[in-house]
């Protein structure tokens, strides 16, 4: 078997892997990022929307732009970057074994590791659920922004949140009809600023509401709506059918956390935060001390956090290699925080940031820090 | 027929170069480099294979290669993701049943 040696592999070619690998090669590290899509810029390029926050955190610059400047600099810096190539598991703590072009085995032995792996949709059940038509919001939003295809004409969407109202508006871009948003809580959860572009174009929201279910043979034709009581229960009578070939799920992300898994690192359960996620300190690393994260790995959040989580692992993984001295990545990394912790501040952003505050808690006590 | 040729942001659709694909022996057109996924939807197909047991439609539903479920076989080679393969001119697409049948005699024996 052939192994290579890398100082650093980052796995994951999105905001925070793509980050992180400039942050490391700036330092002089050599890097190595691996993705398992044919282009890199992860979810990027499908957010032609906006950002949000201040402009420190590219607020007003759309996701897509941020991409291509994203890769305009991991080209400027000659990054070695493999495509089409999946990590499908890391032994030793070190060894990360890769398929490139689904044909070919690749072992590189890598000194330290950032998880970038990013995050999937979460899924709602209900009778019907499984048809062809309903499916992902972020998948309908990668069909429109990315493949310039409809995946239906016609959209009931699950959830009211950032993603639920941003992707209805997006389908409406694309020339699609969003026939309904459904929310189950009494109240909306999106953005204002986004909400009410939606509303402002006539899509009709029902909070306290759901799918009991989607009707059709080959595809999605037909959806029954029901009205919620303040437990979530389905009101008996209530039910009535909207006319709709696609039913889209904006119901939150889970962290994609295999290859922390298998590698052995200790993991927490947080909610607000998405679900199990490996445990990590305020250098982003794991209990596996060769072992970094970064982005919705370490909690689901948004891009432009994604990236600041990205330049904390590649700074602290190039500290931890020599690259850059630990009185230098201490000022690095606190200006970091301050921008973290601006991001996690405000209606939204509080709940992340004491969820984030407890799991860093956890990480000063299981994880000893090499570098700090 | 589903396609979003002009967009708000976007702009115009990139000018691209057509290519043959078929899809159980129908001949589509899809463009050049796109994910299979995106050239059936294109061409109005949202069921891309039935289940073993109960064999029940499914089509596309993460699209970013993470749930499988849009699996096909592609020349001759089962349980492909759609959402993220690109189309190559002359590519033989097979709703496929179940987890599919490789197909004896090709190159990837």
């Amino acid at each position: 078997m052939r192994m290579i040696e890398k100082e650093l592999v980052i796995v994951g070619a999105g905001p925070a892997g793509l980050i992180a690998a400039i942050e490391a090669a700036k330092a002089g590290v050599d890097v190595l990022l691996i993705d398992e899509n044919t282009r890199p810029g992860g979810q990027l390029f499908k957010q032609i929307h906006k950002f949000f926050g201040s402009h420190a955190h590219k607020a007003g610059v759309r996701g897509m732009d941020i991409g291509t400047e994203l890769l305009g600099e991991t080209d400027k810096l000659g990054i070695e970057v493999w495509l089409s190539s999946e990590v499908c598991g890391i032994e030793n703590g070190h060894d990360v074994w890769v398929i490139r072009n689904s044909s070919e085995t690749q072992y590189v032995h890598a000194k330290k590791i950032i998880l970038a792996t990013g995050a999937t949709e979460n899924a709602v059940s209900f009778p019907g659920w499984d048809l062809p038509g309903v499916m992902g919001a972020g998948a309908a939003q990668t069909m429109i922004n990315v493949n310039r295809v409809l995946p239906g004409r016609k959209v009931v969407m699950v959830g009211s949140g950032n993603v639920g109202v941003i992707v209805s508006y997006q389908l409406l871009q694309a020339g699609a009809e969003v026939a309904a948003i459904v929310e189950a809580a009494p109240f909306l959860g999106g953005y204002g600023v986004h909400t009410a572009k939606v509303c402002r174009a006539g899509v009709p929201f029902y909070v306290s509401h759901t799918v009991k279910a989607a009707y059709g043979s080959e595809r999605v034709e037909k959806i029954e709506l029901v009205r919620l009581d303040e437990k979530f229960n389905q009101i008996p009578g209530t039910e009535f059918e909207v006319e709709a070939d696609t039913v889209c799920l904006a119901t939150g992300l889970t962290p994609l956390t295999e290859l922390a898994w298998i590698s052995g690192c200790q993991f927490d359960f947080v909610p607000a935060l998405g679900g199990f996620l490996p445990i990590h300190n305020a250098q982003l690393q794991t209990t596996n001390p060769d072992i970094y994260i970064a982005g919705d790995i370490a909690g689901i959040e948004e891009a432009s956090t994604a990236m600041e989580e990205g330049r904390l692992a590649g700074i602290s993984a190039s500290a931890a290699l020599g690259y850059i001295s630990k009185g230098d990545a201490e000022q690095l990394t606190d200006k970091i925080w301050d921008s973290l912790n601006a991001l996690r501040s405000g209606y939204f952003g509080q709940k992340r940031r004491d969820a984030k505050d407890y799991m860093l808690k956890k990480g000063s006590e299981v994880i000893v820090c090499s570098t700090c | 027929m589903y396609r979003v040729e002009q967009h708000p942001i976007l702009g115009d659709a990139p000018k691209v170069r057509r290519v043959k694909i078929f899809v159980d022996g129908q001949e589509y057109e899809a463009k050049e480099g796109e994910m299979i996924a995106a050239a059936l939807l294109a061409a109005g197909i949202s069921t891309f294979r039935y289940t073993n047991y109960k064999h029940k439609p499914r089509g596309i539903y993460c699209g970013i290669g993470r749930c499988t479920d849009c699996i096909m076989t592609v020349d001759g080679v089962p349980n492909i993701r759609t959402c993220i393969t690109p189309v190559q001119d002359g590519m033989r697409l097979q709703t496929q049943h179940g987890s599919g049948e490789w197909q004896r005699g090709d190159a990837h024996d």
